[in-house]
C-alpha cells in the first residue's frame, strides 16, 4: 500500500490585511475593492521558500527527524537560486543524512507541488523508501496587481510511503496541455496572466475534467462518493462549478483560503491536503487536483490510522497563529518592492566566502554543535578544546544537533543602529536547556511582551542578502516559543 | 612568581590632541598635534626615542595596515615601530608594548601612540566592519551600543533592578561625565547635559538612549616612557610610575559555558584583581584616587565599577546615583569627560586615558584637578560583554 505517511504545513505569522493594499491602491484600480476582504500570509523579511520548506518538513517530521528519507523533492516557482540546488539546502537544514538521498527541485508550473508528488508516489511504489515532497512559495507580485490581492505564502509537506499509511493512494493522472494561463519569463519577477474568464472556460472548465474524469475511470469511483475535493486556484468560482460538472457533492468543495491565507502557488494544493488530512475520518476519499499547463490529479483514500497521526501545529494551528499586518510599506519593503533608503550601514560588500561556508556547513546550515564526550558539556560552535574549564578536553566533541533544541533569552537588546530590514534588530544570549549558549538574532519578537527569560526555539531563517550579487545566507534565529 | 611591572617604568612625557569631529584633520596631523605636546613635556630629542608602537582599531578607514602612519608621520629615525591592534585596549596595549621593552632592558625609552580617524564614514557611529569571515556568518549583525545594551537585560534581571532606577543610573553616568567634560577644552563634547536629557534621548539600543552612548571623534594620544633613573637623570622630579599593567582576553567560556549571566564583564574582574596585586592594592575604594574607565555606554561604566570591586555587586546602582563616582565623590570617575565627551577614536583612547591620570597626578589638570591624587586607574574593555578583551592600567606617583 502506497501512501501518505505524514504531512505538515507552515504559514507565515504576518497576515497582510488586503484592505490596506485597496487603501493605498484604489485610486488607481477601484476594482481592487472588490477583492479587499480578509487577509493574506506575508514572509518575514528573512523568510523565502526554503525557509518555509523548512519549518513544513518540521511540522510533519518533527525539528530534528531520526530518519532521513530516500528522497527529498522540493517544489516552488519561486526558488532563491536558479543553479544552487535548493533542495540541498533545505536537506541540511532537516539535518538528512546524505548517504542515500536523492534531491530534486521541481520547478516552472503551479502544478510542480503535484508533479512531485506523482513522482514521489513512485519511488515509494520501487521499494526505495519514503519521498518527502515539500511545496513552498513566495512570489513576487506588482503593486495594485490583482495577484498582489490574491497570492498569499506558505509551505506543505507530504511524506509518500509504503505499508503503514495515513491516506493510500487509489490512483493518479497527469495530462499536460499548453494552455497558458499565466507565464513568468527567466530572469522576470511577475506573473503576466491573460483574461479570467477564457482561463475559466477554456481552461478549468475543460482541462481539469478531462484528467479527473480519467481518474475516476481508471479507479472505479464515483464522483459522488468523493469527501473532499482539492481544487486550488485563486477563481472563487472555479471548485464549485468544477464539483457541479463532474457530480462532486457540494459538501466536498474545499475552501481556497483565499481570504485567509491567498493562493500559495505549488504549495497550495498540498496545503489544502494538508488541511483537509486533518479533518479526514477513515474511509474518505479525497481528490487532489494541479492545474497548470495541464492538468494532475491524485485520488486518496483515508485509512483508519488517520486520526491517530496529527502534525504539530498543521493548517488549522497555523491558521490560528497569525498576526495581523496592516502596514502595506512593510509588506513592499519585504518583498523589495520598492527603491527604499536602507541607509549606509546597509551598504557594505556582502560578498559569500564559498569555501568558508562549505568548511562551516553543519554550523550554518544544520546548526550542529558540540558536546564533549568527556564532560558532556554541549557547546557552539564545536571546537578542538572543550569550553568546560574544568575538562578542556582535546578534540573530544561529537556533533550534536541543535536545531530541536529550546532555550532561554539570558541578555538581549532592541538595536535601532544596526541595519535590519526590520528594525530593531532583535539579539541576544540564548542558553539552550541542554546546555550550550550562543548570543544569536532573534526574529519575530513581539516587544511588549519580550523580556529576559522568555523561551525560545531555533529556526531557519535568511542571515543576509547580498542583493549586489544575487547570494543570500542563511543561518538559525531564536524565535519567542508560543 | 614574576614581580610584575611595578615602579619599573615611569612616564616621561604624555601628549593629547584636541578630540572631536576633526573634519580638518588627517591622521598624521593629530599624532603630530599630541606627539609634539609629549615630546616637549618630555625634554627629549625625537632621536632619543629607540622603539615605538601605534595603536589603531580599524585599518580599513583611513591608515591602512602597518605601523608606517606612525614612522612616516613623525619621520621617526629607522626605529623598530610596531602596529598594535586588540579591539578597544588597542591604546592601552601600546603603552604595555612601550613600557615591556624598557622595563626589559631592551630600550631605555620607548614611545606609545594611540589614534584613529573614524569620522571618515558618512554616518554617525562607529564603522561598520567585518568581524571576521566566519564569524559574519553567525554572529549577530549588531552594532556596539547593541552589544553592551544586554549588559542592562543581564543586570535587570539578576538584580530584579526596576527599568527606570537603572536607566536613572545610567542616566547619573552621563550627566557626571558631561559635567566634568565640561571643564575639559581637549573633550569633543563640553555642555553639561540634565539627567532629563538623558532619560529621555531617542533609543539606539533598548534601554540604551543617545547620551548613554559615547562621542564618536577623531583623535591621538601618546606617552613616552623610560626608568626611572634615566627619568631622574633628565631631571625630572614627581614622577608618574607603572604601577599594574593588565590584560585579560576572554576565552569563550562566557559566552559558551557555564553561569555568566550577563550582568558583568568577567575579564574585568579577573585583570582587575591581578592589577591591584600586581599594584599592592588591597581596598580599591580606598586607595585607587579615581578612574578612568571604558565608559563606551554608560551601562558599561556602571558594570565597570563593581567589576573594578569600587561597588559591592549589585550595588553600583546606589553609589552612582549617591555619587560616589562623580567629580567631588570617593573615587571620582571619567575626571577628563570620558568616552563619553572625548569619544571613542578606538586606537587613542587607552592613551587619552592614560594622559589625564599622568596630569592629574602630576598636579597639573587645570579647572579639574582633583586634591592630591595618588593612585589612577585605566580600564579598556573592547568586543562583546561575553568575548572581550580588558585592559587595567594603574599608575601613580612613583615616590607614594
Amino acid at each position: 500500500m502506497i501512501g501518505i505517511t505524514a504531512y505538515g504545513a507552515y504559514l507565515p505569522r504576518a497576515r497582510l490585511q488586503k484592505q490596506v493594499i485597496a487603501d493605498a491602491n484604489a485610486w488607481f484600480d477601484s476594482g481592487l475593492r472588490g477583492l479587499a476582504k480578509g487577509e493574506k500570509t506575508m514572509c518575514n523579511w528573512d523568510e523565502d521558500a526554503i525557509t518555509m520548506a523548512t519549518e513544513a518538513c518540521a511540522d510533519a517530521l518533527g525539528r530534528a527527524p531520526d530518519r532521513t528519507p530516500a528522497a527529498l523533492l522540493l517544489a516552488s516557482t519561486s526558488l532563491p537560486f536558479a543553479d544552487r540546488q535548493n533542495s540541498v539546502i533545505l536537506a541540511e537544514a532537516m539535518h538528512f543524512d546524505p548517504a542515500n538521498l536523492r534531491t530534486l527541485d521541481v520547478t516552472c508550473s503551479q502544478r510542480a507541488g503535484t508533479s512531485a508528488l506523482l513522482n514521489a508516489v513512485d519511488i515509494a511504489a520501487a521499494g526505495r523508501g519514503d519521498a518527502l515532497v515539500v511545496a513552498s512559495e513566495h512570489r513576487l507580485t506588482k503593486c495594485a496587481s490583482r495577484e498582489e490581492m490574491l497570492y498569499g505564502d506558505g509551505a506543505a509537506a507530504v511524506v509518500i510511503g509504503a505499508g503503514d499509511v495515513l491516506a493510500e493512494l487509489v490512483g493518479s493522472v497527469s495530462q499536460p496541455v499548453d494552455f497558458i494561463d499565466h507565464y513568468r519569463a527567466e530572469g522576470r519577477d511577475y506573473d503576466v496572466g491573460w483574461e479570467e474568464r477564457w482561463v475559466r472556460d477554456e481552461g478549468y472548465m475543460k482541462i481539469v475534467p478531462q484528467a479527473v474524469q480519467a481518474l475516476l475511470a481508471q479507479t472505479g469511483v464515483e464522483a459522488a462518493d468523493i469527501a473532499h475535493f482539492v481544487m486550488p486556484t485563486d477563481q472563487r468560482q472555479v471548485p464549485g462549478g468544477l464539483a457541479k460538472k463532474l457530480g462532486i457533492p457540494d459538501s466536498a468543495v474545499t475552501d481556497n483560503l483565499l481570504q485567509s491565507v491567498g493562493i500559495t502557488g505549488t504549495a497550495h494544493a498540498m496545503l489544502l491536503l494538508a488541511q483537509r488530512l486533518e479533518e479526514a475520518r477513515p474511509g474518505d476519499l479525497l481528490l487532489v487536483v494541479g492545474f497548470g499547463q495541464g492538468c494532475d490529479a491524485l485520488l486518496f483514500r483515508a485509512t483508519s490510522r488517520i486520526a491517530e497521526w496529527q502534525p504539530q501545529r498543521g493548517v488549522s494551528g497555523w491558521l490560528a497563529a497569525g498576526v495581523p499586518e496592516t502596514n502595506y510599506n512593510k509588506f513592499q519593503s519585504f518583498n523589495d518592492l520598492i527603491d527604499k533608503e536602507l541607509g549606509k550601514r546597509a551598504d557594505v560588500d556582502k560578498t559569500a566566502f564559498l569555501s568558508a561556508m562549505y568548511r562551516n556547513r553543519a554550523l550554518t546550515n544544520s546548526f550542529i554543535g558540540g558536546k564533549c564526550t568527556k564532560c558532556q558539556t554541549v557547546q557552539i560552535p564545536r571546537a578542538h578544546y572543550c569550553v568546560n574549564p574544568e575538562c578542556g578536553a582535546l578534540d573530544t566533541q561529537e556533533a550534536y544537533p541543535m536545531a530541536g533544541q529550546r532555550g532561554k533569552v539570558a541578555t538581549w537588546t532592541a538595536d535601532r543602529l544596526t541595519f535590519d530590514f526590520n528594525p530593531p534588530a532583535y539579539f541576544g544570549m540564548v542558553v539552550f536547556d541542554c546546555g550550550g549558549r550562543l548570543m544569536m538574532d532573534l526574529t519575530e519578537v513581539d516587544p511588549d511582551t519580550f523580556d529576559t527569560g522568555a523561551e525560545v526555539s531555533v529556526h531557519f531563517r535568511i542571515k543576509q542578502i547580498d542583493t549586489q550579487r544575487g547570494f543570500r545566507k542563511y543561518f538559525w534565529k531564536a524565535v519567542p516559543s508560543r | 612568581m614574576a614581580k610584575g611591572i611595578r615602579d619599573k617604568v615611569v612616564i616621561l612625557g604624555a601628549g593629547c590632541s584636541k578630540f572631536g569631529e576633526r573634519w580638518d584633520a588627517e591622521p598624521a596631523d593629530l599624532m603630530t598635534e599630541a606627539f609634539e605636546e609629549c615630546l616637549a613635556d618630555a625634554g627629549i630629542e625625537k632621536n632619543q626615542i629607540e622603539a615605538a608602537w601605534q595603536a589603531t582599531g580599524i585599518d580599513a578607514f583611513s591608515v591602512g595596515p602597518g605601523a608606517m602612519p606612525l614612522s612616516i608621520a613623525l619621520r621617526l629615525p629607522y626605529i623598530p615601530v610596531t602596529r598594535l591592534e586588540n579591539y578597544c585596549a588597542s591604546g592601552t596595549e601600546a603603552f604595555r608594548a612601550a613600557t615591556y621593552a624598557v622595563a626589559s632592558g631592551a630600550c631605555d625609552i620607548a614611545l606609545a601612540m594611540g589614534f584613529e580617524k573614524l569620522k571618515d564614514t558618512g554616518y554617525g557611529g562607529l564603522p561598520q566592519r567585518s568581524r571576521g569571515v566566519t564569524n559574519d556568518m553567525y554572529y549577530p549583525n549588531l552594532s556596539a551600543p547593541g552589544m553592551f545594551a544586554q549588559l542592562a537585560a543581564g543586570y535587570r534581571a539578576k538584580y530584579k533592578t526596576d527599568k527606570q532606577d537603572l536607566k536613572r543610573a545610567m542616566a547619573h553616568v552621563s550627566v557626571k561625565s558631561h559635567a566634568n567634560g565640561a571643564k575639559n577644552s581637549k573633550a569633543h563634547l563640553q555642555r553639561a547635559i540634565t539627567e532629563d536629557q538623558a532619560m529621555n534621548a531617542p533609543m539606539i539600543a533598548e534601554p540604551i538612549g543617545l547620551f548613554d552612548c559615547c562621542g564618536v571623534s577623531d583623535g591621538a594620544a601618546c606617552a613616552i616612557v623610560t626608568t626611572p633613573e634615566i627619568a631622574r637623570s633628565l631631571g625630572k622630579r614627581d614622577l608618574v610610575s607603572v604601577k599594574a599593567l593588565q590584560l585579560c582576553a576572554s576565552n569563550g567560556e562566557e559566552g559558551g559555558f557555564g553561569n555568566w549571566d550577563g550582568s558583568y564583564v568577567a575579564t574585568t574582574r579577573i585583570a582587575a584583581k591581578r592589577a591591584y596585586e600586581e599594584a599592592g592594592i588591597k581596598d580599591p575604594r580606598r586607595e585607587v584616587s579615581m578612574t578612568e574607565v571604558h565608559d563606551c555606554f554608560s551601562i558599561t561604566e556602571l558594570v565597570t565599577m563593581e567589576d573594578l570591586f569600587l561597588s559591592p555587586e549589585g550595588g553600583a546602582v546606589k553609589d552612582v546615583l549617591d555619587g560616589a563616582f562623580d567629580a567631588d565623590g570617593e573615587v571620582p570617575c571619567q575626571i577628563d569627560g570620558g568616552l563619553k565627551c572625548f569619544g571613542h577614536p578606538i586606537g587613542a583612547s587607552g592613551l587619552r586615558m592614560l594622559y589625564e591620570m599622568y596630569l592629574q597626578l602630576t598636579g597639573r589638570a587645570g579647572p579639574r584637578q582633583l586634591d592630591d591624587p595618588k593612585i589612577g586607574l585605566t580600564h579598556n574593555l573592547g568586543g562583546f560583554p561575553h568575548q572581550n578583551v580588558v585592559s587595567v592600567a594603574i599608575v601613580g606617583r612613583y615616590d607614594a
